[in-house]
């Protein structure tokens, strides 16, 4: 069915043929920043890397534009053949780009999205660098941002599970890379756990992830013999139904690996060691959403399975209330801020769970503008933060009556911590109302972005699964109060220590990225408004009408989940607001309220203990026992020391001593001792005397004689 | 008539002597005449037979025997003259310088 609908190349026009250019755009930005870096070294400035690295990011936004622009009349979509990559007997893996209108979405949300993160990063990092010491790293965060563009466009575009595998395992390393950006930064104070233990973290509990999505495809692969979407989608009814179960659910345990869904979202948290920019892109906006997209992708799949329709979305809704509740607790901006983005993928997953797939992506979409917008609306908090406190030298001269800090003062600097904030509306106030946009957005209340694309997920939950529901709208209930909670500890009452006190308000090159996103927040629901459907009829087309149906408005549904916002808003106001904290030392309202519970919210109900005791001990142990008693013990010890090494010897000593010298020289010096012997008894008879060869003579003419004579 | 055992019984004698007269003596010049000897007691035996017979192929056998004994003896005093220089003496056996 989908296979009919897409056209080949050669029938259709538009800038189809530029499409490789979304990947190579980027990969040209970060190989010029390579080699010009390489060339000019010093002389290759801060304008340079971030120009080129921007350039190419918006190069593949525009090349998205026209594919866009191209789909307007081929809504079907097309497949473009770049290059033949794997070919083994019946394997046919070509590197296809699959332009529709689903990829399309996600190649200007990522592209679009990635070049104001860029724009921002530009500025960001600038400082970023100097209070890290390490100016040269600049250039450096612009390649691997490029790279994740360039890896995040291949995900999204490939024709095939392979390709878009291809881009899942490069953004892998893409996130990687830059959790451990600042490498040496170990262990991080603000994070709990050193960078580099965090990229590690992150990069193994992906890998598995990619194991469960890997097994998936191997099955897909020896089920119906192809690895290409429409080839796969057609043969779904064809496949037994346990086999298409158990493919979905190995994919969901990859999904929940780079969609940080239960049970291993553990790395999100700890990547936010990365720099602010990264969480916005990668750990936000675009790489997480990655498991979202595979599974819309993978509708047909899914759809053949009920039961794993139900698994999918029960993880999405269970994730989405346990997430928020741990970000209820946190004192970290950038951890509430992590733990509401896997809350929020916890929706995205619950949707396509659901089969609410335009639904999901439309939370995709919009949660990309909004928590792009928080993360780096927190970035610019940190950084007002940060540069009261150590003034660089630009900017030094305005402030240094701070300078008189003492030493054991800076040592428990945390900018991220939002205890020592307070009353920064006043000081930094465009910061404070592009906040305020997202947070509004995130909580849900309309008209702004997040009230359109969450409604619509908790409409469609309460046809398909009244529990998934339920645990959607306490979850919305939470992430109201919880954003609720942070700005008003963040902007609000007064400032709780000096750096807050004298926040420097970021550069324009930070706030207009910021002010854009704070537009799309508020307008992104235009994207989809109830009664227009304008995404439900784009992405219709790729996933066609039973996967793609417009969702009824309900009027139930969203007055209760705004009401259920708005009164967690005002539960925030009457902890938060009404009588704010004066000292950063001062205990949470809610601690003594909630006591047991709220320590368990604070220490993130123990997982990472749990995982340490149930796993990571056990394992550890295990390699442990493995490495001394079987490698060592068992190995070293007993198989090549004991039996081999002296079973050796022992053979060794036995074709020395009675096979070599026994049998081999016995036999040369016999031949040698025998031949001396035969010589003597011969030698006997050679006297010299001719009158005894005369003898031998005679006696012999006598015997033959004899013999003729009487014998013949 | 002489009959023929008698010329076979001389030829005997003569042939044991001349064998004796090799294996015992040491004189090279001794031992050379009692190969002469050997050789005559064989060309007796050869005329004997060719004149019972009356056949001449014994006395043609007997030149030939004659003619190699001729031979045998210039090659054999030539011997007995180069033994005698390199050793000042026929003694036959000094010459065991080939003994194993």
């Amino acid at each position: 069915m989908l296979a009919a609908m897409i056209s080949s190349i050669e029938e259709v026009g538009g800038f189809f043929t530029s499409v490789p250019l979304i990947v190579f755009l980027p990969l040209a930005g970060l190989l010029l920043n390579i080699i010009l870096g390489a060339i000019f070294k010093d002389r290759w400035g801060e304008r340079a890397s971030s120009g080129i690295a921007i350039a190419a990011v918006l190069g593949a936004f525009v090349v998205s534009v026209l594919q866009w622009l191209s789909l307007q009349g081929h809504h079907e979509g097309v497949t473009v053949m770049f290059k033949e990559w794997i070919q083994i007997g019946d394997l046919d893996i070509p590197w296809e780009f699959r332009v529709d209108t689903l990829s399309v979405t996600m190649m200007l949300v990522v592209s679009g999205v990635g070049t104001l993160i860029h724009i921002y990063a530009a500025g960001y990092m600038h400082y970023d660098v100097r209070y890290k010491e390490d100016p040269a790293s600049y250039r450096r965060f612009f390649i691997y941002l490029n790279l994740f563009i360039a890896m995040m466009m291949v995900l999204v575009s490939g024709n095939s599970y392979l390709m878009l595998f291809v881009g899942w395992e490069g953004v892998g390393l893409c996130s990687f890379l830059l959790i451990g950006f600042w490498y040496s930064r170990n262990p991080d104070a603000s994070t709990g756990i050193g960078n580099s233990f965090a990229a590690k973290k992150a990069f193994v509990a992906n890998r598995v992830g990619d194991f469960g999505f890997l097994i998936a495809m191997f099955l897909t692969f020896w089920a119906t013999g192809t690895l290409s979407f429409a080839d796969v989608f057609e043969h779904v009814d064809a496949i037994a139904p346990g086999i298409v179960l158990a493919i979905t659910l190995f994919m969901l345990l990859g999904v929940t690996g780079k969609s940080a869904q239960l049970p291993l979202y553990v790395w999100l948290p700890d990547a936010m060691a990365g720099p602010t920019p990264v969480s916005a892109l990668i750990h936000a906006a675009t790489m997480v959403t990655a498991g979202v997209y595979l599974v819309a992708r993978s509708a047909p799949l899914f759809a053949a399975v009920p039961e794993a329709q139900t698994a999918v979305a029960l993880v999405g809704g269970i994730t989405a209330l346990f997430a928020a509740t741990i970000a209820v607790a946190q004192s970290d901006i950038k951890k509430v801020l992590a733990y509401s983005t896997i809350s929020q993928l916890g929706f995205m997953v619950a949707a396509v769970g659901m089969g609410a797939f335009v639904a999901g992506m439309f939370h995709l979409v919009t949660h990309a503008f909004f928590k792009a917008l928080l993360f780096l609306g927190s970035g610019a908090v940190i950084l007002a933060l940060e540069r009261a406190h150590h003034p660089l030298e630009e900017d030094g001269h305005e402030h240094d009556h701070h300078d008189d800090h003492g030493q054991a003062a800076e040592h428990h600097f945390d900018p991220q911590d939002m205890r020592i904030m307070g009353g920064l509306r006043k000081q930094i106030p465009t910061t404070y109302w592009v906040y305020l946009v997202g947070a509004v957005a995130l909580a849900g209340l309309p008209p702004l972005a997040g009230f359109f694309s969450k409604d619509e997920i908790l409409a469609d939950a309460l046809h398909a699964n009244p529990l998934v529901y339920a645990l959607l709208t306490a979850a919305a209930f939470l992430t109201a109060f919880y954003m609720g909670r942070q700005v008003l500890l963040v902007f609000f009452g007064q400032a709780r220590s000096e750096a807050a006190a004298h926040a420097v308000e970021s550069p324009r090159v930070m706030t207009i990225p910021l002010m854009v996103l704070a537009g799309l927040s508020i307008f992104g629901g235009a994207l989809n408004l109830p009664g227009l459907h304008g995404l439900t009829h784009w992405l219709e087309y790729t996933l066609g009408h039973e996967f793609a149906h417009a969702t009824e408005f309900n009027i139930t549904v969203a007055l209760t989940s705004t009401l259920l916002a708005l009164a967690a808003i005002y539960l925030a106001w009457l902890l938060y607001g009404r009588q704010p904290a004066t000292d950063a030392k001062a205990q949470d309202p809610l601690q003594a309220r909630l006591g047991g519970l709220w320590r368990a919210m604070q220490n993130k109900w123990w997982v990472d203990e749990i995982y340490e005791a149930l796993i990571i001990q056990p394992y550890r142990r295990l390699a442990a026992f493995f490495a001394e008693t079987v490698d060592w013990r068992f190995w070293h010890d007993w198989v090549h020391d004991s039996l081999t090494g002296r079973g050796f010897r022992g053979l060794a000593r036995f074709l020395a001593n009675p096979v070599d010298q026994g049998v081999i020289d016995g036999i040369a010096n016999g031949l040698a001792s025998g031949t001396v012997g035969l010589s003597k008894v011969f030698s006997f008879f050679q006297t010299g005397f001719v009158r005894n060869y005369a003898l031998m003579v005679f006696l012999g003419v006598v015997a033959m004689l004899g013999y003729l004579v009487f014998f013949a | 008539m002489i009959p023929v055992s008698y010329y076979f019984a001389l030829s005997a004698i003569l042939f044991t002597l001349g064998a004796l007269g090799v294996l015992i003596r040491k004189n090279a010049i001794i031992i050379f005449m009692s190969v002469e000897l050997m050789l005559n007691a064989a060309n007796l035996l050869f005329v004997a037979f060719a004149r019972t017979y009356e056949a001449l192929d014994g006395q043609i056998y007997v030149f030939f025997v004659i003619a190699v004994a001729a031979a045998e003896v210039a090659v054999g005093l030539a011997l007995i003259v180069a033994i005698y220089r390199s050793k000042q003496s026929i003694d036959i056996d000094e010459l065991s310088s080939m003994k194993g």
